[in-house]
């Protein structure tokens, strides 16, 4: 019998080439994702005049500069966009451009498409490729150097990290879900409180998210430190991969059923840290501050001893979350532009109107369909929000979609850093649903009244 | 060994947003990225500089830094950032993980302190520092204190090392890994869709 692993443990002992005495590990990489922000990789790639190692491994997508409302005028984005058109061509790996119906945010196609699936290795230049942990994935953002090399070698040098299993026990209260308990584990362990390790999250609550949840929750693992986060998959996990574009099929996906059913931590296996967290203590969470830990339920008042993010947010001590008034809210991103996030807002918003301007940004072209089937556009819009095209939009501002000097955000992004969504721009992070509660009374506000017989 | 100015960026979670706004990410790195390091966070609300900023008040090749230094996105912008402008070393009691490979495969020194002693020297800056790679050493002012970093990341910023020439070294073990992957586990592979 060999000695009992964790989850993390079977993904890294299946993907490590070799191993240097000085402990450095070589790792195959499956699925390599690049977007328009990879120009400085390829540049790399051809100064040295390199090719790919494996083109069918590699997807590439417009998504950070993507245009939400007609086309890129930008020369310098227009020229990026070019440019990763033409390593696509160069080079033969698949590119969903604009106009595809299968673009959209990188870690919104990668589960969609079926590229990402349990027990693979994958990289992105994008730090929230931990999202892809979700499906039980070894999934982690790389720089452009890193990138340059797996385009290269479609490998990548790492040194193992630790592991941590985070337990989310008893249940979630009505109006509460995975973005809240993301927040709560990072307001409560700090934004480097999981450095270093590999997040395992494990525990009833996280069985009984649904995918949608699972993605949102190992989105934020980066927000904590950690290296990446997992999930053990499961028939929720199966049951979402079967039949997508590029998933197995036949006797290739029989024996990934098979594969997959050994992909969980073992029974006694030993993580190096374990927390575990009372699911139901967990209350709809909002950030005051200007790093994602600075967060709270929002029954709380903004805290003192944080002058520098108060005076940035323009907040006092003392104030209540719920007086807190914002300018516009923003429901997209990698972390909450899902289906599942996008009815959640819409439930709240259905019949109702909303005080201030919003923009709401479907994670993909195929969630902006599929929720245009469902009339949630309709609702969006009857509600006074801007529905618009799919891509990273408001989250990082890199298409020229910011949140002007001052003004206030309710956010359901990832990041609530200084300037993240456009200079001097004051962001909350928060789920779709609370973001919608925002909208729809222009200041930070507890959703739970609001959904009444809604759920 | 470096010999160098050390500056003061007394802030905790200085992320990677702030070292270099998203908005100057479009640029061809030959255009050098220097100016953009820290930009909104070096100048006041109507874009001008600000003298008291420690950044602009001096100049250096050594940054000592707040905790958590270079959290948030893989932008290794952040770093040819700090790297156009002059810094060869930034120490700081924790850095973010991407951040801190990223750094090490420009040549940039990550270096991980107590936060006593970081606190320690930035009372003592601007001041000349010397850094010893080999003996994971920083001395000036008379006094001598240990940093830490991990064996490969040190190697690799003494030797110089251009990772994709040493993984071509392995491109057997790496074939070999391939073909064995691909018989073994053929739903690894992204099924080819017409
Ligand atoms: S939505 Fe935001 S966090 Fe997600 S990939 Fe785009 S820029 Fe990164």
């Amino acid at each position: 019998m060999s000695a009992p692993r964790t989850l993390f443990d079977k993904l890294w002992d299946s993907h490590e080439v070799l191993r240097r005495d000085d402990g450095a590990s070589l790792l195959w990489v499956d699925r390599h994702l690049v977007h328009e922000g990879s120009h400085h990789a390829f540049g790399k790639l051809a100064a040295r005049d390199l090719d790919l190692a494996a083109p069918a491994l590699t997807f590439g997508v417009m998504d950070h500069y993507a245009p939400t409302r007609g086309a890129a005028t930008d020369p310098a984005i227009v020229r990026m966009m070019e440019t990763l058109r033409g390593n696509a061509k160069r080079h033969g790996f698949t590119c969903f451009d604009l106009g595809d119906p299968r673009q959209g945010i990188v870690h919104v196609i990668g589960p969609e498409q079926g590229l990402t699936l349990p027990g693979l290795l994958m990289v992105c230049g994008d730090s929230h490729t931990s999202t892809h942990g979700a499906f039980g994935a070894f999934a982690f953002g790389i720089g452009a150097t890193e990138v340059a090399h797996v385009l290269a070698t479609q490998t990548l040098w790492q040194r193992k990290p630790r592991r941590m299993r985070i337990r989310f026990e008893g249940g979630l209260a009505p109006g509460v879900g995975a973005k809240d308990m993301a927040l709560h584990w990072i307001s409560v362990l700090g934004t480097d409180g999981a450095r270093g390790h590999a997040v395992e999250y494990a525990g009833p609550v996280v069985e009984a998210l649904s995918m949608e949840g699972r993605l949102t929750l190992c989105n934020l693992s980066i927000e904590g430190g950690a290296r990446c986060g997992l999930v053990a998959p499961d028939a929720v996990t199966f049951e979402y991969v079967r039949g997508r574009p590029f998933a197995p099929i036949g006797a290739a996906w029989d024996q990934a059923l098979e594969d997959w059913a050994a992909l969980a931590s073992d029974l006694d296996a030993r993580f190096d840290r374990e927390i575990v967290v009372d699911a139901a203590e967990i209350a709809p969470i909002v950030t005051w501050g200007t790093a994602p830990d600075q967060a709270l339920p929002i029954t709380g008042v903004v805290p003192d001893g944080a002058p520098e993010a108060l005076d940035y947010m323009g907040l006092r001590a003392g104030q209540r979350l719920v007086d807190i008034a914002v300018d516009q809210v923003f429901i997209g991103s990698c972390t909450n532009a899902r289906i599942e996030d996008l009815r959640a807002a819409a439930a709240v918003l259905t019949g109702r109107k909303a005080r201030v301007p919003g923009m709401v940004s479907a994670g993909s072209a195929l969630v902006k369909a599929q929720a245009e089937g469902e009339g949630l556009d309709q609702v969006f819009v009857a509600a006074g929000l801007e529905w618009v095209g799919s891509g990273c939009s408001m989250c990082v501002g890199m298409n020229g979609d910011t949140v002007a000097p001052g003004k206030r955000c309710a956010s359901t992004t990832n990041r609530n850093f200084r300037g993240r969504q456009g200079r001097g721009a004051r962001t909350h992070l928060m789920s779709p649903a609370m973001a919608a509660a925002a909208a729809v009374t222009g200041h930070l506000t507890d959703v739970r009244p609001l959904l009444g017989g809604r759920l | 060994m470096h010999e160098g100015h050390a500056v003061a960026l007394p802030l905790d979670n200085v992320d990677t947003d702030q070292l270099i706004p998203a908005r100057f990410m479009s640029t061809p790195r030959d255009q050098g990225y220097g100016d953009y390091l820290l930009y909104d966070l070096r100048r006041d609300a109507a874009g001008v500089l600000d003298p008291a900023f420690p950044l602009n008040a001096a100049r250096g090749s050594v940054l000592v830094a707040g905790r958590n230094f270079g959290s948030g996105s893989s932008r290794e912008a952040a770093v040819y950032a700090l790297v156009d402008a002059g810094y060869r070393a930034v120490l700081a009691p924790a850095f973010g993980d991407i951040f801190a490979a990223n750094a090490v495969n420009n040549g940039l020194l990550p270096a991980v302190l107590p936060a006593a002693e970081i606190k320690d020297l930035m009372g003592r800056c601007p001041a000349p520092l010397k850094i010893d790679l080999q003996a994971g050493r920083i001395q000036g002012d008379g006094q001598s204190w240990p940093f830490s970093l991990d064996p490969v990341w040190r190697t690799k910023l003494i030797n110089g090392w251009d990772d994709i020439d040493l993984t071509a070294s392995h491109n057997q073990a790496i074939a070999a890994f391939r073909t064995h992957r691909q018989k073994n586990f053929p739903w690894a592979w992204p099924r080819a869709t017409g």
